[in-house]
């Protein structure tokens, strides 16, 4: 379908850009527009302005500083596939982002727009919560941060205030003894995940240490799995069965039946996933 | 069927679609790229409920708003046009309830047309469409086959009195008996999710009636623009040879493209009346309820053996929702009818009894779909012959080369019916043994299964009717051509122009008229430009469809080519003084038949034929424009035959499927072009692939379609499928001179079936069987759990 | 503020196919539309305008693109590559000979998109195995081919350029 009519504006600061985004009624922000777009081309929503953020050179960059990466809001899917120092540092982006869409979506989504979109079946909010990353927001009343599990407030809802926007999201970069673990299930490659987990534990010696797990296509929201973590503490992959976490999956996840995929099948292949996730952190840290 | 030269660009050689040159540098010209002057642009306001009361339609907003030229209702529409009604003739008890063009007191599916506006853009007529205010009292609506025939059902259409639209039951010998002492009586019971072609351009035409002289030009993304002539002339009153409808290039049809739409005929009749061209292309979100569907079973069956291992008897009872109306021209009986007739086929057996019942439902129209009813019969009857061949203890391959109908018994009719004449079971299922490597794909399976991957392999034979004659619509009273023509004209420069009624899709059906024009004219493919069906110049014919259009067509372009021939060697030997019979074309030169040495060039038998007949005898005739038809007056069909083998892995803690492999082995007579034969089989199997994996039209239990959108209803994408290996048999057709017989939908039907036995033996050792297409993985993982 | 933040007629310039563009484009319009009717390049096809299908993929800035997921506005300072433009350049015209050769193609729809996608593929110089193939061509539709033969011609065109050098933009 043809979108409905709007207006469009490229403003050139972020100052510009989060005033109109306060003072317009129904103004909304494009970045990638990989969402925002196939939304509009299919009439579910109808802004009458859209704020293209794309020229924001406040939401570039790439850098690390202080054990962590600091990664724009403007960062493309397709940069963290190719960039040395996220490999580096923050590999469990670079397994997440393999899976998003496919090379033309990457090539113009980004971290950014993925986060503040929040849907619960996108890799990167579930990865930025397993890693316990902080989103720097930017409004006219100026910057402040805000964790990543604190973030992802509810079905598509995030911390955003009106007229803010996401600027940077710092990510702990890997210490000695870190691991990650990815894993999604979806009928097709690139396709919308029914089942994922990003998971980064600390490892000791053969067993994990402390770990942070975070499901997404069988929950609402991207959010530490707390049951499931505190039960995987201490134990030893690779793990020949799930009795240890499979009562705690129970206790994190409450998915709902969905068209063609029942809670109780997500849950199922939830807690296989974690399975195979936790065996696979014994293993090599690097991608 | 004599021996002949190939050429290297005549019948047998491996030449790629030439209109791919011009398609891959973008110049293609599909029926949204092209404008004409004064144009519209359609859009359909839809019923969003499967069932509901039209109480009210206020348009008044929506022709106010910008860029609109007419917002039109039923009231507008409807009286143009006569009803449609979707009945069989030569199927005793079929009924339909009559179709009109716009929904007017009732919407009877989610989907169906109610309004049409008329803008100078798609974007506008969409803004105005919004602003047509439509009140509906949603009734209870029929959402499948067991609702349809339960007792106290609402009946759609009272004038029918119930919800059976067919009910067709056929017996041979005795099976009763036969099922009652059987000494292995296997049963199963199958569904079919609904699924749909998907072609990746949506329908479209561009309808442009000329009121000056009421004349009628549609460019129509359609298969048969033939067929739609005759519609348009007949239910739009318009004489017909004022009525021209040509294709332009098609991004796809695979039968859906060949059905009758109320939507497009309404965007005719919005021409006639605003008497300006009107451009509908379907918008991909409203292809899914309102493209033709496919499939949607229920399937019952069951085979008999002695312990000697041989069929007895096999039974089918099928039933099928075949949406609210039946489908005008291609009827929505044939699925069912081919499921029963054709199920059992490639085996010997005596005793059979098939039924099939078409119900109605509120739900969008069951069409014409690659493979139709065939997939079903295939997956049917060798799913039932695997599971007889593990109850007996056999290899599954070895219980086939048992129970194959023998050589020696062809030709011979099936209990469902069919004629078998030039069929190659065996043969086809020896090569695709050695192809696949069976006996180590069977070693691999086993020692895997020790390690708990479980893996299953699949053989699925099947035969296909192919290129229908004339017995197959012309008693059901539909006025569709099963005869293709072509006429051929030698140019003054000594070039072949051919126009074929035949059209083409993708599938290179125009390459091979082209190779069979040079080859029986006698110059080289270079040489021939080949247009196709144009319904104003072209002679009259079928188009595209029921992998008809080599087979038929070339039969024609070969007439032609042959007479063609003759004339320009007559006019050779009044030139040059040489009797005729001496004479040969080749490499488009008259040569000496016996020396090879060049006599006078086509170009300049061309230039005298046109130019200069006053250096000919006074009564010399010049014809170098020459047309021929072809069509089997009494056959049904040509039947060809294949089989196929998947190798897959299942794992079963997600449910997930693997493709692992794919064999074709085929059989469709003498082969005009390898290399587009190839690429049929493989897109067909990658079709049937995704029916059995992947593809379903998701409804709510009263008819509300859930996944409507791309990103829901699941397409095979390129990482998901696999390698396909392929080998051939050829067994001419018998009754032509071209032999050919059709490829275009052997592929998905061999697939369909391999792929269902195949993901079926993984599970055997674990207990489990599925049957439920498509195999979700939460469908595995439900009958993991069952263990039934 | 007011509603007259912005237009619905938006200014933009940009390079098409290597040429200067200079033009007012609607807001509402997405690049695919914009190209095939202001344009009138035609060779870049909607197939569902949900950004699934892959027929509208062009070229921004060196990389692939969703035609349909990308507003006309939004490529100004950009420069835009379309098949007509990559055919005239030549820089497709391996790819499409191997495509021909095989038949990789029927009805032409999906090529397009399908030439376009596998060019990055080659471009980045990687050599990759027929099961990394599929996946990159993931996000391109085919339902005639059944991909075999797509698979077979990028290999080819792949085996040919292994060593030409690394990294990727066109």
């Amino acid at each position: 379908m043809k979108a409905r009519n709007f207006r469009y504006v490229r403003p050139s600061s972020l100052d510009q850009a989060c005033r109109i985004l306060a003072g317009v009624d129904e103004a909304v922000p494009v970045a990638g527009g990989q969402s925002l777009l196939a939304g509009l081309n299919m009439r579910l929503s109808a802004p009458k302005l859209l704020v293209d953020i794309g020229d924001l050179k406040e939401l570039t960059g790439q850098s690390y500083e202080d054990g962590a990466v600091r990664l724009g809001a403007l960062t493309r899917h397709a940069e963290l596939l190719r960039s040395e120092l996220i490999q580096k540092r923050v590999p469990l982006l670079v397994r997440a982002a393999a899976h998003i869409g496919h090379v033309a979506i990457r090539n113009r989504g980004t971290l950014g727009g993925s986060l503040a979109y929040a849907d619960p079946a996108a890799e990167l909010p579930a990865c930025a919560v397993a890693l316990g990353a902080t989103l720097i927001l930017g409004s006219l009343a100026g910057e402040r941060e805000v964790k990543a599990e604190d973030f992802f407030t509810g079905l598509f809802e995030t911390e955003l205030k009106p007229g803010e926007l996401i600027v940077a999201v710092k990510f702990p970069a890997m210490q000695p003894g870190m691991s990650v673990g990815f894993a999604e299930l979806s009928r097709r490659h690139g396709d919308f995940a029914l089942v994922g987990l990003a998971a980064v534990a600390t490892m000791q010696r053969d067993r994990i240490g402390a770990a942070r797990l975070a499901y997404f296509g069988c929950v609402d929201r991207a959010k530490v799995a707390c049951s499931v973590s505190a039960a995987v503490a201490g134990l030893a992959p690779p793990l020949r069965d799930t009795s240890a976490f499979a009562q705690a999956i129970r206790q994190d996840l409450t998915p709902e039946d969905t068209t063609g995929l029942r809670a109780d099948t997500k849950l199922h292949m939830a807690t296989v996933l974690t399975r195979r996730v936790l065996n696979s952190l014994s293993q090599r840290t690097d991608p | 069927m004599s021996a002949r030269q190939a050429s290297s660009t005549g019948i047998g050689a491996r030449i790629p679609r030439r209109e791919l040159k011009r398609l891959l540098s973008g110049h293609g010209r599909y029926i949204d790229d092209i404008e004409l002057p004064r144009m519209l642009h359609a859009c359909f306001v839809r019923s969003p409920h499967p069932h509901a009361k039209l109480v009210s339609v206020d348009i008044a907003a929506a022709r106010r708003a910008p860029g609109v030229a007419a917002v039109f209702t039923a009231a507008d529409i409807n009286p143009k046009c006569e009803p449609f009604v979707g009945v069989a003739l030569h199927r005793p008890g079929h009924r339909s309830a009559p179709q009109r063009l716009l929904a007017a007191e009732r919407a009877v599916w989610q989907g169906q047309p109610v309004a049409v506006v008329v803008a100078e853009s798609r974007g506008e007529a969409e803004d105005a469409a919004e602003l047509v205010a439509i009140e509906w009292e949603p009734l209870p609506a029929v959402g499948d086959q067991w609702q349809a025939i339960a007792p106290g059902a609402p009946v759609i259409h009272a004038e029918l009195g119930d919800n059976v639209a067919f009910d067709f039951s056929l017996e041979k010998g005795e099976p009763g008996k036969a099922f009652a002492e059987a000494d292995i009586v296997i049963e199963e019971e199958l569904r079919f999710e609904r699924q749909m072609a998907v072609t990746l351009e949506t329908r479209g035409l561009i309808a442009d009636f000329n009121s000056g002289d009421g004349s009628l030009t549609v460019i129509h993304g359609h298969q048969s623009p033939f067929q739609m002539q005759e519609v348009f002339s007949r239910h739009l009153n318009i004489p017909e040879h004022k009525i021209r409808v040509t294709a332009p290039d098609i991004g796809g049809g695979f039968g859906m493209k060949l059905n009758l739409y109320c939507d497009e005929i309404a965007t005719v009749v919005a021409s006639m009346l605003l008497g300006r061209p009107v451009k509908f292309c379907v918008d991909r979100l409203e292809s899914f309820v309102s493209d033709a569907q496919a499939r949607d079973h229920l399937i019952k069956c069951r085979i008999a053996l002695n312990k000697a291992g041989e069929i007895t008897a096999m039974e089918m009872d099928d039933i099928s929702a075949v949406g609210a109306y039946g489908m005008p021209l291609r009827f929505n009986v044939a699925e069912g009818m081919m499921a029963i007739t054709l199920a059992g086929a490639p085996y010997r057996f005596e005793n059979y009894k098939g039924r099939t019942r078409s119900v109605y439902v509120n739900k969008n129209l069951i069409g014409m779909y690659r493979g139709v009813g065939m997939p079903l019969a295939c997956v049917a009857t060798e799913l039932l012959t695997d599971l007889a061949a593990d109850k007996l203890g056999l290899d599954t391959v070895e219980f086939k080369r048992r129970n194959y109908w023998p050589k020696a018994s062809l030709p011979c009719v099936t209990p469902g019916g069919q004629k078998l004449e030039t069929v190659s079971f065996h043969e086809c299922l020896e090569k695709l043994v050695r192809l696949m490597n069976y006996d180590a794909l069977r070693k691999e399976q086993a020692e895997l299964r020790k390690r708990g991957i479980y893996r299953g392999i699949g053989i699925a034979t099947f035969c296909e009717q192919t290129a229908y004659g004339a017995p197959y619509y012309g008693p059901s009273g539909a006025a569709i051509s099963t005869q293709d023509g072509c006429t051929l004209r030698l140019e003054p420069s000594g070039s072949v122009r051919c126009i074929t009624s035949l059209t083409d899709q993708g599938q290179g059906t125009l390459t091979s008229v082209a190779q069979i024009v040079a080859d029986s004219v006698g110059l080289s493919i270079e040489q021939v430009s080949v247009a196709g069906g144009d319904s104003a110049i072209s002679p009259y014919g079928g188009g595209a469809w029921a992998s008809r259009g080599t087979a038929i067509g070339g039969e024609a372009a070969l007439r032609a080519g042959t007479m063609l021939k003759q004339n320009i060697l007559a006019l050779a030997s009044a030139i040059t003084q040489t009797p005729a019979d001496a004479l040969t074309i080749a490499e488009g030169q008259v040569m000496n038949a016996r020396t090879g040495q060049v006599v006078i060039s086509l170009a300049d038998v061309g230039r005298i034929g046109y130019f200069r007949q006053d250096t000919l005898p006074r009564d010399f005739d010049v014809q170098l424009s020459v047309s021929a038809s072809f069509v089997a007056n009494d056959k049904m069909c040509y039947m060809a035959n294949g089989v196929q083998a998947s190798y897959v892995e299942v794992d079963c803690e997600t449910g997930f499927i693997k493709m692992l492999g794919q064999w074709a082995v085929d059989d469709c007579g003498r082969v005009i072009n390898p290399l587009l034969v190839d690429e049929q089989v493989r897109g067909g199997i990658v079709q049937g692939i995704g029916a059995v994996l992947f593809e379903e039209c998701i409804y709510s239990d009263d008819g509300n379609l859930l996944n409507g959108t791309m990103a829901d209803y699941l397409v095979p994408m390129a990482g998901e499928m696999p390698d396909i290996a392929l080998d051939h048999v050829e067994t001419p057709e018998a009754s032509t001179r071209l032999g050919a017989k059709g490829i275009g939908e052997g592929g998905l039907i061999g697939a369909m079936g391999s792929v269902w036995v195949a993901v079926n033996d993984a599970l055997k050792p674990l207990g489990a069987k599925v049957r439920h297409q498509p195999f979700t993985p939460e469908r595995i993982l439900d009958v993991l759990a069952r263990k039934t | 503020m007011t509603d007259l933040v912005g237009e619905e007629d938006v200014p933009i310039e940009a390079t098409l196919n290597g040429k200067p563009l200079k033009r007012r484009v609607k807001a509402r319009q997405h690049l695919a539309d914009f190209l095939r009717q202001e344009m009138e390049l035609t060779g870049t096809h909607l197939g569902c305008e949900h950004g699934i299908c892959g027929a509208c993929t062009v070229v921004i800035d060196g990389c692939t693109a969703r035609g349909c997921l990308t507003l006309a506005a939004q490529i100004s300072g950009k420069s835009v590559d379309t098949i007509e433009g990559m055919t005239e350049s030549g820089k497709l015209s391996e790819l499409q000979s191997e495509f021909i050769a095989r038949n990789a193609a029927q009805c032409g729809f999906c090529s397009s998109g399908m030439l376009l996608t596998a060019y990055e593929l080659v471009a980045s110089g990687r050599k990759m195995s027929r099961a990394e193939i599929r996946e990159f061509i993931s996000g391109n539709m085919c339902r005639c081919t059944g991909y075999h033969a797509i698979v077979d011609a990028v290999e080819a065109v792949m085996a040919k350029k292994v060593k030409a050098s690394a990294g990727g933009k066109f």
